[in-house]
């Protein structure tokens, strides 16, 4: 079993939440990130993800490794599409199993954020005015 | 020297022309890159971007090693 894992076709989300369910869990919290049709002012037509897959999985599994460790959860999973996607498609999903709802919130809210900070995966737009680019935003401070 | 192969993604990649090449090295990864850049005139500053060697992050003032790959890891978007 994978808990990060990167995906070729849409995430079908009622799959990856059934697997986190058991008779301990008393919360479920999770993230969804979509594609949205504007950033930074500029429409956007759609875009593409590119990872560095082997070293993308392997620090994806390590950001949840440290999620379990810190929070008082049961489990924690993360699946992040690559290659081409519509408005509207969902880019990222995180889901998170816990006891209580505080630990399930804090893990979850926790994971996006380094997976989002740290594992090399790549956002390509493209804009309503023709023009194409890759992010490569300033980390936050 | 060391040959190594080096992989290239996102605006790297765009620029290098190319998702990976095999060049002859010495010394430190920083000053691999320093060159790579001046060649292939990359925008990114090395201070911006952070280093693998086959397949785990490293460190810019390592050396590189011969037949290792290299991956140079521009600022991240996923999410």
């Amino acid at each position: 079993m994978t808990r990060f894992s990167l995906a070729q076709t849409p995430i079908d989300t009622a799959t990856l939440r059934a697997q986190l369910l058991d008779d301990r869990v008393g919360g479920y919290a999770s993230f969804e990130g979509w594609v949205r049709n504007h950033n930074d002012g500029r429409d956007v037509l759609g875009l593409r993800y590119e990872a560095y897959a082997s070293l993308a999985e392997a620090e994806g599994a390590k950001v949840l490794d440290e999620a379990l460790e810190k929070f008082d959860v049961l489990d924690v999973r993360c699946v992040h599409r690559v290659g081409d996607l519509v408005i509207g498609e969902m880019a990222v999903w995180v889901g998170v199993s816990a006891a209580h709802r505080d630990a399930a919130f804090a893990a979850c809210r926790y994971v996006i954020d380094e997976v989002k900070a740290r594992v090399p995966i790549w956002k390509h737009e493209r804009y309503a005015e023709g023009d194409a680019d890759w992010l490569h935003p300033d980390p936050k401070p | 020297m060391a040959k190594v192969t080096v992989l290239y993604f996102a605006s790297l990649r765009d620029a290098a022309g190319v998702s990976s090449e095999i060049v002859e090295a010495g010394g430190e990864l920083r000053t691999l890159y320093e060159a790579l850049r001046e060649r292939h005139g990359f925008a990114l500053p090395v201070e911006r971007l952070r280093v693998a060697v086959d397949g785990a992050f490293a460190r810019w003032s390592d050396d590189v090693r011969d037949g290792s790959e290299v991956a140079f890891i521009p600022p991240v978007s996923g999410g």
